[in-house]
């Protein structure tokens, strides 16, 4: 050991100045990249220490799933997709579309006929819109059927019927879009079926329309409606769906148990 | 058991007696609780004053009347005859585009056939909106019925309801003639019970008969 520092403190040589000190040359500058990659850390470490997302996203992405999960499992994430494809899609075709009466026709020709690979997005959207709504049914079949809508993921339920209502919404609002006859007309005798209702139904479709009739005024509104309301409603749920199915987790197919009772059955 | 806390009991209106944090002497109301409520308070008021101007700006439509009075040239009084309909093509709307361009029958006034006695409107406009969805119906001359083709509405000459699902005849339309009289105008649309008496327009699939009529109101917008 090191004899002065067996000595009492004040007995000890004065430490040498900093500029007399030696020891590790001061270091040339480095870049900023440099300094990172020497302390181990890489852009998603800086990331991550500043957000602290790791936990969070570990426990919502490698969760633990029950037995016998299969395909059938992905078909929620299969319509969200859908609806993202959709969104995507339709902020695209929002920029050649005009919500007026006398050009929305034209625009909506003009995005089919003469933009680049317009066709293509419109179709996107368009037969997305089907394949939305018919993945969402077979996504709550599959809940029902499985029984995954009991205790305690019930209130995740509710959350998908409102869900399906927005997504029924958003194609009734989509289909007067390209203002052709049959959308036109379709559409009349849509809002009509909402005025059917007693009491409330006669409001509801002067609210649908903007008045007593179909007007521009219903053009603008339903476009309106089609592309910041509903789509920001449905966004917004499906957070809080996606955060129910990861706290809650997901459950087991209902045939598990049986093949369970049978084991044991042979144990015996 | 005279000590056990009685949860029915009258909590005293001090606050120094109910021992809230901050409480003091005299005070019915907690400095904290005045503040927290006065937050509150603005909060609530700061949100209503964003909230209720945009509800009230999307949801204004359905208290206010928003069309127009409008009386359109539908051609010459030549063109019409007591004894079948005459379609004419029109926009109810104005600006609405060619979208929205839908068809009226109109024929002569016929004071012995019409059974709508004393009319004063010298022609009979007829909407082509079914009553049950408002699909566009369509008159046929060999029958001398309007049918309706998606749910097989039929109504007679008149517009009466003679088969299907609607609840009520097929809505007219105000006609006049012009001031030297040689041209045919049609003015606003309104609804007819089985009686032809006239209501306020209505949308399809409102009945106007009987206690049926009070299920739906007549609203300031139609």
């Amino acid at each position: 050991m090191n004899p002065t520092g067996m000595l009492p403190k004040f007995l000890r040589p004065a430490p040498k100045r900093p500029a007399e000190r030696p020891g590790p040359k001061p270091r040339p500058m480095q870049n900023a990249g440099a300094q990172v990659q020497e302390g181990g850390i890489g852009a998603l470490g800086w990331l991550d220490e500043r957000t602290g997302a790791s936990p969070f996203l570990r426990g919502f992405l490698f969760r633990k799933v029950p037995k016998g999960t299969n395909w059938f499992y992905t078909l929620g994430s299969a319509t969200m997709f859908a609806f993202v494809s959709q969104a995507i899609t339709g902020v695209f075709l929002a920029m050649y579309y005009e919500p007026d009466p006398s050009r929305a026709y034209t625009s909506a020709a003009h995005i089919t006929n003469d933009v680049f690979l317009g066709e293509l997005v419109r179709g996107m959207h368009r037969w997305g819109a089907t394949v939305m709504i018919v993945l969402l049914f077979l996504h709550m079949g599959r809940t029902f059927v499985f029984g995954a809508y009991k205790y305690p993921r019930e209130l995740n339920w509710v959350i998908g019927v409102v869900l399906t209502v927005l997504t029924l919404m958003m194609g009734l609002t989509g289909y007067l879009l390209p203002f052709d006859q049959r959308s036109f007309w379709a559409t009349v005798v849509g809002v009509n079926i909402n005025a059917s209702g007693p009491i409330m139904g006669p409001y509801l479709a002067d609210f649908m329309r903007g008045g007593a009739e179909f007007g521009p005024t219903t053009l603008s509104r339903f476009y309106a409606l089609h592309m910041m309301l509903i789509p920001g409603l449905i966004g917004a749920l499906i957070g809080a769906h996606l955060y129910l199915v990861a706290k809650l987790g997901t459950t087991a197919p209902p045939w598990l148990k049986a093949e369970k009772k049978s084991l044991r059955r042979e144990e015996i | 058991m005279a000590d056990s806390i009685d949860k029915h009991k009258r909590k005293s209106r001090y606050t120094t007696d109910r021992n809230a944090p901050g409480a003091f002497e005299g005070e019915t109301v907690t400095r904290r609780g005045l503040m927290t409520g006065g937050a509150m308070a603005a909060g609530g008021v700061a949100t209503a004053a964003i909230a209720l101007p945009a509800l009230g700006f999307a949801l204004g439509p359905m208290f206010e009347r928003t069309a127009p009075s409008t009386w359109q040239d539908v051609g010459s009084v030549d063109d019409f005859n007591p004894e079948t309909y005459v379609p004419v093509v029109m926009n109810l709307v104005p600006s609405i585009g060619e979208a929205g361009k839908t068809t009226v029958y109109i024929r002569k006034f016929d004071p012995s056939r019409d059974t709508e006695r004393n009319s004063d409107l010298p022609y009979v406009a007829i909407s082509t909106r079914c009553a049950h969805l408002g699909c566009p119906v369509r008159y046929i001359q060999a029958s001398q019925r309007f049918v309706c083709p998606c749910h097989g509405g039929v109504y007679d000459f008149e517009g009466k309801v003679d088969g299907g699902p609607p609840v009520r005849p097929l809505d007219r339309f105000y006609t006049r003639l012009s001031e030297d009289g040689k041209r045919v105008e049609v003015g606003d649309r309104f609804s007819v019970n089985s009686e032809l008496e006239r209501f306020s327009p209505r949308d399809p699939s409102e009945h106007l008969d009987g206690l049926w009529q009070y299920l739906y109101p007549s609203r300031p917008s139609t």
